[in-house]
């Protein structure tokens, strides 16, 4: 199904990434000639088949719920582009 | 020490246990090397310090007889490592200024090695890319150049473009990569070296920039098979902070190889035949299969009915799951900030800014397919065609041992070409997503030149967890392909 400027959009907004209208129609374009490519996948006959969640044959390990890490205040926030008192900060969100 | 930069890792290896070269020696030797391959634009960071640092402890463990499988061996990290104290980029803007505070468990496991680390090298951003075009720190030269049309710069291929730059060219002895669909073995048969992508599960994930967190895997890339036996023992091996990082023991890789291949039983799957492929690589195939004849390997015509629908199936799920691991890049944490008036814009201005062309498309495809009402149409249907894809492999695998194929549909072909078609540009990886899809290990092995003089590879598939068979049979390939010819640059 072909992707208009309004469904480019709409996803740019849902991957929030600023998308000017400019640009709109040719990303339009070729989002539609890859989810044009991809849809020869509904010939696959499917019926029955489960959907792949592990690659591996492999069962998830458990683990006892204890705190193995933590204390790391100040290097979790070094990489941050702007800290005020020890958070991370946003522009104003509530008035 | 004469002809160093000729060494394998493995005879590298033997000359610092003898005494021949030491450490330090090495490491300055290759600290050269990378600053002689600046052209090629391979690394994004270089480390010469470090390298030194490492070098000098090296050259101390060895002394005291305590060195590691790697000591001394100064090798390229691909940048999509976090290395503790070191730029780590993913080759993207939007992680611009990010300097981990941890060290990646494979990184981690190498040093431990022994390994000594030259730098960063470049990659596609966040590893999307067969051409090693679309980085923010510009694109990798490839050291070869095609008799036809010397003056053309090619593409090293890619994702891992830097790393197989900086192997073909002497700059490093080997080099980490990571794969998706292709983006260790793909740049290795572009720049005639050797590239093995391990199961999945097999080395650890953890502190590796994330792509679509189902296919990707780190690996070695190398100038011998041996030298990636070597490497792969090294990295592997479980780990608790990745909880798909698989609990087996790590078997020795390097005694593996060599031996005749009698008791093997090599597939040749019809279905790989494609359409408008080169006849050269037609013809490079079937050498392939006869010195593996030669090698004592029976020969078996398989099928693997789904491999059509690979490409197309790995371009939903890969998407997919890298529109949610990038969702992680919000200007709020680290990396890039472009403000915005309100906390909506500035995400949106931060992502637009810090996200490359091919990143923003994939990341739309990946949220488009994620999205509800075309969850099932997509996402759900590729995950079920994934399963029959692996279903083939694992029916392939009750007649066969190992499957030989092309690596890639082409030789290394020139920057800019198919930068404007980008299907066109996916269909580098059709030999080597299935692989990825089923989770299995493959190698890429250099055997042969093109017309126009440039490497080509021939790729193994192995059953899970047999990256000893696979290593086997590339070292048959080796072997028989004696391929010795060398890139017209050389840093070292």
């Amino acid at each position: 199904m072909p992707i208009d400027k309004a469904t480019v959009a709409k996803i740019a907004r849902l991957a929030r990434i600023r998308v000017p209208e400019a640009e709109q129609e040719r990303l339009a374009g070729e989002l539609s000639n890859i989810l044009g490519w991809v849809e020869q996948l509904a010939e696959v006959d499917t019926a029955d088949v489960r959907p792949m969640t592990s690659v591996v044959d492999a069962v998830p390990p458990m683990r006892p719920d204890e705190v193995t890490d933590g204390g790391r205040r100040d290097e979790i926030l070094a990489n941050s582009p702007n800290v005020a008192r020890g958070f991370f900060t946003v522009p104003k969100v509530v008035e | 020490m004469a002809g160093l930069y000729d060494l394998t890792l493995a005879e590298t290896r033997a000359a610092l246990a003898k005494g021949d070269v030491s450490p330090t020696e090495l490491a300055s030797a290759y600290i050269n090397a990378v600053e002689a391959a600046r052209p090629l634009n391979a690394f994004i960071t270089e480390t010469p310090e470090i390298a030194m640092d490492m070098a000098k402890a090296a050259e101390a463990r060895l002394a005291r007889g305590e060195g590691g499988a790697m000591e001394g061996i100064p090798i390229g990290v691909k940048d999509l490592f976090c290395t503790k104290g070191v730029p780590s980029t993913a080759g993207s803007h939007i992680l611009d200024g990010f300097v981990p505070t941890y060290e990646s468990t494979v990184t981690a496991k190498l040093f431990a090695a022994g390994a000594v680390m030259l730098g960063k090298c470049n990659m596609d951003e966040f590893a999307m890319g067969s051409a090693n075009m679309t980085s923010y720190y510009g694109p990798v030269e490839n050291p070869w150049r095609s008799a036809a049309a010397s003056n053309k710069k090619l593409v090293p291929g890619g994702s891992s473009g830097g790393s197989a730059s900086a192997v073909a060219a002497h700059a490093v002895l080997a080099a980490t990569g990571t794969d998706t669909g292709g983006s260790i073995r793909q740049p290795a048969a572009f720049t005639g070296i050797v590239g093995l992508k391990p199961t999945y599960g097999r080395c650890s994930r953890w502190g590796v920039v994330a792509f679509a967190s189902s296919l990707d895997q780190a690996g070695p890339m190398t100038r011998t098979v041996r030298d990636a036996a070597i490497m792969l023992g090294a990295m592997a091996g479980h780990d608790p902070k990745d909880s798909t990082s698989v609990n087996r023991p790590v078997p020795d890789y390097e005694a593996a190889i060599g031996g005749d291949l009698r008791n093997l039983r090599i597939g040749v799957p019809r279905e790989y035949r494609v359409e408008g492929m080169p006849a050269e690589i037609d013809d490079l195939w079937r050498q392939g299969i006869a010195w593996l004849k030669d090698a004592g390997a029976r020969i078996v015509d398989i099928s693997l009915p789904h491999t059509k629908y690979a490409l197309p199936t790995y371009y939903i799920v890969a998407p997919a799951e890298a529109s949610s691991n990038l969702a992680r890049y919000d200007g709020v944490r680290y990396g890039l900030r472009v403000d915005g008036a309100t906390l909506q814009e500035m995400y949106e201005n931060t992502r637009a800014e810090g996200f490359g062309a091919e990143v923003r498309r994939r990341v739309m495809i990946g949220t488009y397919v994620l999205s509800a009402g075309y969850y099932d149409a997509y996402y759900l249907q590729a995950q079920k065609v994934r399963t029959r894809i692996a279903e083939d492999f694992h029916k392939a695998w009750e007649s066969v041992d190992a499957i030989l194929t092309p690596t890639a549909p082409s030789a290394a072909f020139a920057q800019g070409e198919k930068m404007d078609d980008p299907i066109a540009m996916y269909l580098n990886d059709v030999f080597t997503v299935p692989a990825s899809l089923a989770g299995l290990p493959a190698i890429s092995v250099p055997a042969g030149l093109s017309k126009d003089g440039l490497p080509l590879g021939l790729h193994v598939i192995g059953r899970p967890f047999d990256e000893e068979t696979v290593l086997q049979v590339g070292q048959a390939l080796e072997d028989a392909a004696a391929f010795d010819a060398k890139p017209g640059f050389l840093a070292g």
